[in-house]
This record gives structure tokens, sequence and C-alpha cells, in this order.
């Protein structure tokens, strides 16, 4: 029996009858077209479709969109009003961008959420607690070094001085 | 998946009342292992009895010599937790090593154990400190919680609602991590608990077991000297890709080894 589901995602208030099974991720791509979310496995490793659920870094091939009735989600797609740079992009994203952080960009949406939930709580991380935990994220083709020094130098470019509009806080 | 009806309760007994009219209904914790195991279509439940929705598995609450986890604390709040790391931080340290981020905020402490998977970590604690499974119908002695491979002492209709862990004088968990899932090969955990030594393995075996070998020898000198030369028998340890039984066999004595030094500081 399909089931109401209401869910903000990137600020928004979204719903839809959904049937129980329904994955959060599929709820992101084919219902609010939300493609940026991506799907690399089916056994909960890879971290390609993570998202931010309530501040809080999860897999969305892994959550039910009904668990996640009455959550604020973040997307990659909405990542970036949440911290926005002069260019409108996250600090990570150009970070990334300028580190070479990406080859094929499939990995890389995963990897940016995720890294962006460590900065939510850790302004400062060391290369060992980045990659530590970036143990969720797998990369097939950039390799992780490049990965790591996007997400420091993202780090160091919150650390400045900030501009005043409301950014997403862990929860 | 194959199609399941979700019912999120608010209360313990309509939770239970849902599992206990239904035999094909399960519950449902933070999904990080049922929610693969439906979508490989290795089980098929008729419902999904969302626990998330209850107050009475979230506390945590210390005693005098004890401290209760609720059944539904995520492994972030576990490893979080003040009065966890104040009181037992050897439990926060062991929720700290589960998986990846994105797992320990969704994980549980009740849904690891009650899944009993061989390579998990929380079942060598509940072993290694002696501690009590509380469910919504009695109290299970951790020593007699785990019966097998995937499988526990919980009956249809009976979830766990907390683990009450005794307060070490000490102890240290290591475990040797699967280098892919993180998951572990081979973990050992090593209490003293009003007086006496324990140690469990988990990851080993087809579930966690205790080491009654090494027990007596802590018991006489809680060093690691004591343990040195305890030869590990590999009958009945498991084989998989990442670790032949023998080899398991030697991980235990290192890891048992290191623990008993970390302990032991
Ligand atoms: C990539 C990955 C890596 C992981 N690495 C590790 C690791 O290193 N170490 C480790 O220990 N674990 C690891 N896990 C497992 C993780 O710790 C979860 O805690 C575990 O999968 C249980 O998940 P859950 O709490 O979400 O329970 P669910 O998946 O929701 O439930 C698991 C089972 O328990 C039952 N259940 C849940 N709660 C209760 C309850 N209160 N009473 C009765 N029955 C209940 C459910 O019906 C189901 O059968 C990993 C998981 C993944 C996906
Ligand atoms: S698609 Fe979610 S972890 Fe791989
Ligand atoms: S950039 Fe290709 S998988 Fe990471």
């Amino acid at each position: 029996m399909p089931i109401k589901v209401e869910i903000t995602v990137n600020g928004a208030p979204t719903s839809a009858e959904v049937e129980p099974r329904t994955l959060l991720v599929h709820y992101l791509r084919e219902y609010l077209g939300l493609t940026g979310t991506h799907v690399g496995c089916d056994t909960t490793q890879c971290g390609a479709c993570v998202v931010h659920a309530d501040g809080r870094s999860i897999k969305s091939c892994t959550a039910l969109a009904a668990q996640m009735n009455g959550a604020k989600i973040t997307t990659i797609e909405g990542l970036a009003a949440t911290h926005p740079d002069a260019e409108g992009l996250h600090p990570l994203q150009a970070a990334f961008r300028d580190c070479h952080g990406l080859q094929c960009g499939f990995c890389t949406p995963g990897m940016i959420m995720s890294g962006s939930a460590l900065l939510l709580e850790n302004a400062d991380p060391t290369d060992h607690e980045i990659r530590d935990w970036l143990e969720g994220n797998i990369c097939r083709c950039t390799g992780y070094h490049n990965i790591v020094r996007a997400v420091k130098a993202a780090a160091s470019a919150m650390r400045e001085p900030k501009d005043p509009r409301p950014q997403e806080t862990a929860a | 998946m194959h199609a399941f009806e979700y019912i999120k309760p608010n209360t313990v007994w309509e939770a239970v009342d849902l599992l206990d009219a239904d035999e094909d209904a399960r519950p449902l914790a933070g999904g990080m292992t049922l929610l693969p195991t439906l979508k490989q279509r290795l089980a098929q439940p008729t419902q999904l009895v969302d626990l998330a929705g209850l107050e009475d598995l979230q506390i945590i609450s210390e005693g005098p010599s004890s401290l209760t986890i609720g059944a539904m604390k995520r492994h972030v709040q576990v490893a979080r937790s003040p009065s966890i790391n104040a009181f037992l931080p050897v439990i926060a340290h062991l929720a700290e090593g589960i998986g990846d981020p994105h797992v320990r905020n969704r994980g549980t402490i009740g849904g690891s154990i009650s899944n009993s998977d061989p390579a998990a970590d929380y079942p060598a604690a509940v072993l290694g400190l002696g501690a009590t499974v509380i469910t919504n119908r009695r109290e299970i002695d951790g020593q007699d919680f785990f019966t097998g491979l995937f499988s526990t002492a919980l009956e249809q209709g009976e979830i766990v609602m907390a683990i009450r862990f005794p307060l070490p004088e000490r102890a240290a968990y290591i475990k040797f991590p699967n280098p892919a899932s993180r998951y572990a090969a081979v973990g050992v955990f090593v209490a003293r608990v009003k007086g006496e030594a324990r140690v469990a393995v988990t990851g080993a075996g087809p579930c966690a077991f205790r080491l009654p070998q090494m027990e007596e020898a802590l018991d006489r000198s809680f060093a690691v000297e004591a343990i040195q030369d305890i030869e590990i028998s590999q009958e009945g340890l498991n084989a998989d890709p990442s670790a032949t039984p023998e080899y398991r066999a030697h991980l235990i004595g290192v890891m048992a080894r290191r623990a008993v030094e970390a302990a032991a500081r």
C-alpha cells in the first residue's frame, strides 16, 4: 500500500505517495529528478549515494524514503546554497576542481557530500582524519590523494571569515 | 526488493503487537543490514516495523556499577556520548571503529547484536563484559544470547530494548579489520570485571565466543606474558577470502596480546 512521505529537500518541502520499498536515492532521482546523487553499488559500500539527513551523512541507497519522512535532506544540488563562495559553489566543490579531485566524476557527489559532512563537525581535519572519514567512499579512478588535498583546501578556505547567511549545522 | 508494508509505531506495545500478530513482520532499526538483505532478496518480510519512534529504546543510563544503552542508540551516538566516554570508554572506542561514518550515523547497537553477524564488533563486548540483554519480555544473560551464525535467543515478537554493561576494572577491544568492509576479520575484547578476567572473540567463529583458557591464565596474572604461549586451535574457525582458519587462530593470539597490553595500561 503506497504511503505518503513529506521530506524537505534542499530547503524545499516535497511530498509524494510512494511504495514503502522506495529507497531515498530513488525518491531523489526518480520522483524529484535530482540525479546528482549516484548509485554505484548494491551493497552499501561505495558511498556514491551519500546525502545529508538532518546534517549527518548517510547512504541514500540504504534508507527508505519512508524512514526519512519529516527529515531535512541536502543533496549535491543543494550543497552550494548552504555555503556559497563568490562563484556560487560550495568551497569543497571549488576545491575538487582546483585540486583535480575528480576524473570520471562518478564518485564525486558522494565524496563531496561526505567530505562536507566532515567539515561540518571538524573545521581543521588532519590528513589521517580525512582518510579515515572517507573510508566509506570508493573512487575507482582519481586515487585518493587529490581528494584528500581538496578536503584540506576547502577546510582552510572555510576557516576564512564567512558570509553571514544561514548555514547548515550538524544535528 | 520484494514489496512490504512499512509501519512506524510510537510505543513498544504497539510494535510488539504488530510483530506478534504476523510472523513475517520484522523490526527495522537503522536498516544497515536489513535493507541490503532485502535488496538481495534474501528475505521477504511482509511488514517492517520501524523502531525509530520508540523513546524507550533511546536511553543511556548510568547505575552505580553498570551502564545501560538503549537498543536504538546509533553507533555515532555511542561513540560521542559523554557518559559512555566517561564510564565505559572501551565501548565508545568500539563504536567509533565500526564501518564508516555513514554506517555509524544509521546503524544501532540493538540491530547489531540482534543480527549476530559473525564479524560484528558489539557481540565481543557483550560477552567480554558479561552484559545483560534487556528485551520487552525478560533479561537474557549475554552468555546465552548469541546462539550461532546470524542467530540469537530472541523469539518472535521479542525486541531488544537495551543492553546493560557492568563497569569493568580494565578493558580493551582490538580488532584486525577486513581491509574492505572494516568488519572484524578477528576482534578480541579483554576485560577484568568484578575481579574476573574475560576474553571474547568475534570474527573468527560462527558467532562471538569466549576463550576460557586465556581467562584462567589472566586470572593468575593480567599481563601479556601470561597468555604468550597459549596455542589457539584453528578447529571450527571461519574460512573466507579475507583469512584462513589458521591465520585467524594466529590473529586471535596477536589481538589478545595487544588488547591485554592496552587494558593493562
Ligand atoms: C558497509 C558496512 C560496514 C559495516 N562495518 C561494520 C563493522 O566494522 N563492525 C560492525 O560491528 N558492524 C558493521 N556493520 C554493521 C552495522 O554496524 C549495523 O549496526 C548492523 O548492520 C545492524 O544494522 P542496524 O542497526 O541498522 O539494524 P537493521 O539492519 O535495521 O536490523 C538488523 C537485524 O536486527 C533486527 N533488529 C534490529 N533492531 C532490533 C531490536 N531492537 N530488537 C530485535 N531485533 C532487532 C532486524 O529485524 C534485522 O533482522 C557494517 C555495515 C555496513 C553496511
Ligand atoms: S550506492 Fe549507496 S553505497 Fe554504493
Ligand atoms: S572520479 Fe571516477 S570513480 Fe572517482
